[in-house]
């Protein structure tokens, strides 16, 4: 579950950077990475999980599936954090530069 | 248990030598300003370029597998940082899955960025040949 929501994650984040010159503006590509550096991670943890469980892999008990969720859920929340931290800090439009010279 | 230290451990090679590259270029690039460039050479991308895009892809896998791995408490804050190094047995179990899995992490993000470094300099290629077309022509 965690990797199917980081795969997902890393799709739509590569489609938003592809069609919007403003998200690459915004560093988008930053979560892009991110995201597919961990999927491909995850998807070599999967194999060896599936090569030791066999077709029990896919068969995950309702616990581990909501578990798996919401760990999901707070990698792509943890990314986009970091994302947010790294354009306030790179600002690539000079935004806080233009709001700490007007204070 | 672990298996992101191998990648983590690529990333710090990596981008040290990302540095050194970056540094080597820009000297090799004020030498070529002095003497003149073409507009195709100074589109091309550098080395260092590429090789940030796997500094990129092995930082941030590993940013979020450790985030994983704090969460079912196999790392901790303070030391010894690895839950598994505080007895033999499960050490030795992490060292296994680091030479398996962590080593195939690391293979296969290396892989990734190796064939998105060829595509890329396909499309560079196609994008010189137009380049150098255009000032054949005469066109700036």
């Amino acid at each position: 579950m965690t990797l199917l929501l980081t795969v997902l994650a890393a799709v739509i984040t590569t489609v938003v950077w592809y069609t919007s010159e403003k998200a690459r503006q915004l560093k988008v590509g930053t979560l892009c990475y991110m995201f597919w550096g961990a999927s491909i991670m995850w998807l070599v943890d999967a194999v060896f999980e599936y090569m030791e469980l066999g077709a029990g892999y896919f068969t995950p008990a309702a616990e581990a599936i909501l578990n798996d969720a919401f760990l999901g859920l707070s990698v792509i929340t943890l990314a986009l954090v970091i994302w947010v931290a790294v354009l306030l800090v790179k600002d690539p439009q000079n935004i806080v530069k233009q709001v700490l010279k007007k204070n | 248990m672990s298996c992101f230290i191998v990648p983590a451990a690529e990333a710090v090679v990596t981008t040290i030598v990302t540095k050194v590259i970056e540094h080597n270029e820009k000297k090799q690039n004020e030498g070529q300003l002095k003497y003149g460039m073409s507009i195709s050479s100074f589109s091309k991308e550098g080395f260092s370029k590429k090789l940030k895009r796997l500094n990129h892809l092995l930082w941030g896998g590993t940013c979020l597998l450790a985030f994983e791995h704090l969460w079912h408490g196999e790392i901790q804050p303070f030391f010894p940082f690895v839950t598994a190094a505080s007895n033999p047995v499960d050490t030795a179990e992490m060292l296994k899955e680091m030479s398996t899995v962590g080593v195939s992490m690391a293979v296969l993000v290396t892989v990734v960025w190796g064939i998105m470094t060829y595509v890329t300099s396909l499309i560079e290629s196609r994008k010189d040949e137009l380049m150098t077309g255009m000032e054949a022509k005469g066109v700036h």
